[in-house]
């Protein structure tokens, strides 16, 4: 057999699941299992108590509450590509999710276990982060609500204490006339992104930059948000767009390197998608074209 | 951990009611083949890119070899053994296989269980999905020898029988 030997659990509830985390120890939480069976396949994790909670209700679903859009973690990726209201009110997140894996792992992938997992080049939460979204755990000591941006502590490391589980996340939708892109670059489709660029923004009656969201995955120890970017080219002319101070920032990047991809091709990679992704953007906004 | 821990599991494989009692570390995809003796699901990356083995579970097409056999407790899979219908012990290939075998759309045949599998979810729900559509189901499936355009060329074949367009 090819995962190492575990004990199982497959709570019903939350509170259920809490208190195995609580009495276990080296337990891990499976959610759609789209990276951890890999994981535990290859060996490269080997908890002693396996936590599924795929049988927990409750865990799923997208509803809207004002200005947020909350989804349950367990909430399948498929779900999130098929929702009315997620194509309505965080279209970035509908354009972004059609890049995660394929049909088939899509089918059984969920959005809290890609952010709890939180691979660098991972859409979900570069999506998260470009929205300003807010995580919800269940702990021991009861609820806790986190920023992404908080959460998000370094290279496959989130701010979940090993006795939390992450139960959903709101995303901040933005106004109606709001603009937005999502590009990937990898080697083939539904490989991992090499970089990724998510973009958000909204226009004034002058058309100019009156909000700006410039988020890169796959280039950072986690999303990276370009506040300076966003920044400087807030208040600009959307039409025929200076991008030099993007160009700056992602020059100064902390980029990862490996054999594969060099730093310095990541750092290009990113402004280049950015040339092409913030005009998307802009055009969009422009164009006020509210999906719903 | 001294003793392999093991769980008692039912489901329904192909229209089949079965009940196993398996370790809980097994694989959905190893209990199908080893378990069941349904080795026409293959296994081929066992880590979820090449699509060999890809199922249906509830309806929608999944990676076997990305569930424990145990978290299938109480579901309906259906693997490549429940497509071709025999009646009488004679056995009629289904709409998809029989185009599969037309149109040359496999040669080793070693990925062609998991992609049957996927496109019989696509024209499920999409009984007239553009050749793009096809593609994209197919970019989940890693398939060295035949390459997928005749792959491509058979499912919208079988998507036209499958609709009745002709005969």
């Amino acid at each position: 057999m090819k995962p190492p030997p575990f004990e199982y659990h497959a709570p019903f509830t939350v509170v259920e699941a809490l208190r195995i985390l609580e009495t276990h120890s080296n337990a891990r939480v499976l959610a759609g299992g789209q990276s951890l069976m890999p994981m535990l396949n290859m060996r490269i994790a080997s908890p002693d108590h396996l936590v599924d909670i795929n049988r927990i209700a409750g865990l799923t679903g997208i509803r809207e509450e004002g200005a947020w859009v909350t989804i349950g973690s367990m909430t399948r990726q498929r779900e999130i590509e098929f929702s009315p209201l997620v194509r309505a009110r965080l279209p970035l997140l509908a354009e972004a999710i059609t890049w995660v894996g394929h049909r088939q792992t899509r089918n059984r992938g969920t959005v809290g276990g890609s952010l709890c997992h939180l691979d660098p080049s991972a859409e979900q939460p570069t999506v998260a982060m470009a929205l300003d979204a807010v995580v919800e755990i269940a702990g021991p000591r009861g609820q806790r609500e986190m920023s992404m941006r908080d959460f998000a502590v370094d290279v496959m490391t989130s701010a979940l204490a090993p006795t939390e589980i992450l139960t959903a996340v709101r995303m901040n939708a933005w106004s109606a006339r709001h603009g937005w892109a999502f590009l990937e670059f990898a080697r083939r489709h539904g490989d991992f992104a090499i970089v990724s660029v998510a973009v958000l923004v909204e226009l004034d009656g002058q058309q100019r930059i009156s909000r700006l969201s410039l988020t890169l995955g796959g280039v950072c120890r986690t999303p990276f948000r370009l506040r300076a970017s966003e920044q400087a080219l807030t208040g600009m002319q959307g039409d025929g767009i200076d991008l030099a101070p993007a160009r700056r920032e992602c020059d100064g990047l902390d980029a990862m390197s490996d054999p594969q991809v060099p730093a310095w091709y990541r750092r290009r990679v990113a402004f280049t998608l950015l040339t092409r992704a913030i005009p998307v953007a802009i055009e969009r906004a422009r164009r006020g074209r509210n999906p719903r | 951990m001294s003793t392999e821990s093991a769980r008692e599991i039912t489901l329904t494989v192909n229209g089949t009611r079965c009940t196993r009692t398996v370790p809980v570390r097994k694989l959905l995809a190893d209990f199908l083949r080893e378990d069941l003796r349904l080795t026409g699901t293959h296994l081929g990356c066992e880590h979820g890119v090449c699509g060999a083995c890809t199922v249906i579970v509830d309806g929608v097409s999944a990676r076997s070899c990305l569930m424990l056999a145990v978290q299938a407790d109480g579901s309906c899979v259906e693997t490549v053994e429940g497509l071709a219908a025999t009646d009488e012990g004679k056995t009629t290939l289904h709409p998809l296989q029989q185009a599969f075998w037309d149109r040359h759309g496999l040669q080793c045949g070693f990925c062609t269980p998991g992609i049957l599998m996927s496109l019989q979810e696509l024209l499920r729900n999409s009984p007239s999905p553009s050749e793009e559509d096809v593609r994209l189901t197919l970019s989940g499936h890693l398939c060295r020898c035949t390459g997928y355009q005749n792959i491509v060329a058979a499912t919208m074949d079988a998507a036209a029988t499958l609709r009745g367009d002709r005969g």
